[in-house]
């Protein structure tokens, strides 16, 4: 796959929070515009890190972030917020804006295309209202439109949440451990909605997860990190013993 | 060092010398403090005495310059509502720029800086200041009670705004969403309910303060109130006192009312349960 038809492209990409110990170490990552990308590893690898850095939620120290032809690295202003409401976000704690309401939270997906004033007054275009009710049926929550949000459980919530990032449109979706405060049962349903969703739209999506057996069932792809770099990029298939041995150190663990 | 389980030096309750040392001190500054200030049982008891013909010559209350009763409430009224309107618009902005966790340093420190000067000074205080400032009058009275408000509001609502969940605002901000949006939908439904808490408290406590700013001269009905005083009516004191409590509780009510209207979940969360 060249740069050219992959949906983003990373390079080099460097994050140091503290100068001289990099949590990052120089990824280079290419995402094609299609299919889930699943990254895996151990806490604190910086999963979370690698994917707050692509829409600059975190900002990264060194590298390219190069989001379809855009270098996102070097965006500010406008023309950085202009980039993230192309970038849908989906949040291991859901981060739903609790004391609105749940079409309220649907509708922030617009917030990057809706003047200040105009969704201030709760004033969106009538299309966003007609889409954002369509969403909220698709994801089984039609009935919830007016609910306040901390009103829901937490497999309803991270289906608000996957809503409001499909609102934004996006050309990319990015979920940072979406399943993780979630049971068994509803993790596979959320990564079933997100995975059929985003199929359905084409759009790619880049997915931290900590359960390597719902990234083996989903991914199409998956990325193992250690220490701050890539130590396996391939199948879920190629995921063999030996290969978690070195995302994930030690042994026991894998009987 | 640790102790090890079971042997003697292991304490489950380790004294806290510096705050017995604390209350020790306090209790020492408390018995020095009375000392110095020649507090004995005799004079109490003169005192007492002295209360109780005071208390005798404000019954039965005089109402009968109710006219001169009610121009004095109405203005303090009108001083009340008019600093809490002006305070909690302006406390509103300079309450988000003093706010560490949205603001950088070089725009809180300011911020900060005229909260602390608002709050730094007694409402009397600064309405002597506006006094000799603008004049005599409702004027004075009503810039005092809005620095104050401005000095209340504004440090609460900056320290609401600190302790709010960033996780919400990130996920605003992650939309692309503009910066105003982001305020009004990340961060406004996090805090809009405990803002309209503090902004009732500084409605009742405005109302208190203005019944007391017309003493100096700042308009209001406590000009009322001392001219009374000086004239040894206590009769009408007794009746202005009456009427201040009246009012204090009428706006206690509508405080009530404002916070019901404006903080309620009218999206009740078992709404549809």
């Amino acid at each position: 796959m060249t740069s050219a038809t992959a949906a983003l492209v990373l390079r080099g990409l460097v994050k140091e929070y503290v100068p001289g110990r990099p949590v990052l170490r120089g990824i280079d990552l290419e995402v094609a515009p299609r299919g889930m990308t699943a990254v895996i590893g151990p806490s604190g690898t910086g999963k979370s890190t690698l994917i707050r850095c692509i829409n600059r939620l975190v900002e990264p120290t060194a590298g390219e972030i190069v989001f379809l032809g855009t270098d996102l690295a070097r965006l500010s202003g406008a023309a950085l917020r202009e980039a993230r409401r192309r970038i849908g976000m989906v949040f291991q704690e859901f981060n739903l804006v609790e004391r609105l309401s749940v079409m309220e939270n649907v509708l922030c997906g617009r917030l990057g295309y809706v003047p200040a004033w105009k969704a201030w007054l709760r004033k969106f275009p009538a299309q966003d209202i007609a889409a954002a009710f369509e969403m909220l049926e698709s994801v089984g929550l039609g009935r919830f439109a007016n609910q306040r949000a901390d009103s829901l459980s937490g497999g309803q919530r991270q289906r608000v949440g996957i809503a409001r990032a499909l609102m934004q449109g996006p050309q990319l979706l990015l979920a940072d451990e979406p399943t993780s405060s979630l049971d068994p049962r509803t993790s596979v349903e959320i990564m079933e909605l997100m995975k059929g969703m985003c199929t359905a739209r084409g759009i790619p999506v880049v997915v931290n997860m900590h359960d390597v057996q719902l990234a083996r069932r989903f991914a199409d792809r998956i990325v193992g990190m250690s220490g701050g770099a890539v130590v396996y990029d391939g199948g879920g298939d190629g995921l063999t013993d030996d290969v978690l041995r070195r995302i994930y150190g030690g042994e026991s663990w894998l009987a | 060092m640790a102790a090890r389980a079971g042997s003697p030096e292991a304490v489950a309750f380790p004294p806290n010398w510096a705050a017995r040392a604390a209350w020790v001190v306090l209790a020492v500054y408390v018995v020095y403090a009375a000392s110095t200030m020649d507090f004995t049982w005799s004079r109490f008891v003169t005192g007492l005495d002295n209360g109780a013909r005071f208390i005798g010559k404000m019954f039965p209350p005089d109402f009968r310059r109710w006219e001169l009763l009610q121009k004095g409430l109405l203005e303090s009224l009108e001083i009340a509502v008019l600093a809490s309107f002006l305070g909690i618009v302006l406390s509103l902005p300079i309450g988000f720029l003093a706010a560490r966790n949205l603001m950088p340093s070089w725009v809180t420190w300011p911020a900060r800086a005229v909260i602390a000067l608002c709050r730094s000074f007694h409402p009397v205080i600064v309405a002597i200041l506006f006094v000799k400032a603008v004049g005599f009058g409702a004027l004075a009275g009503l810039l005092a009670l809005t620095v104050a408000s401005i000095g209340f509001i504004g440090k609460l609502f900056a320290e609401a705004i600190e302790e709010i969940s960033l996780k919400q605002v990130e996920a605003v901000r992650a939309t692309g969403a503009p910066f105003m949006s982001l305020i009004n939908f990340g961060v406004m439904p996090q805090v809009f309910s405990r803002f309209v808490g503090f902004a009732t408290y500084q409605l009742d406590s405005n109302l208190r303060n203005s019944t007391m700013v017309g003493i100096v001269g700042a308009g209001g009905v406590g000009g009322t109130l001392f001219a009374a005083f000086q004239r040894f009516d206590y009769d009408f004191v007794c009746a202005i006192l009456i009427a201040i409590i009246a009012l204090i509780m009428v706006g206690e009510v509508l405080a009530v009312q404002v916070r019901k209207i404006f903080a309620s979940d009218t999206r009740a969360k078992a709404e549809d349960d």
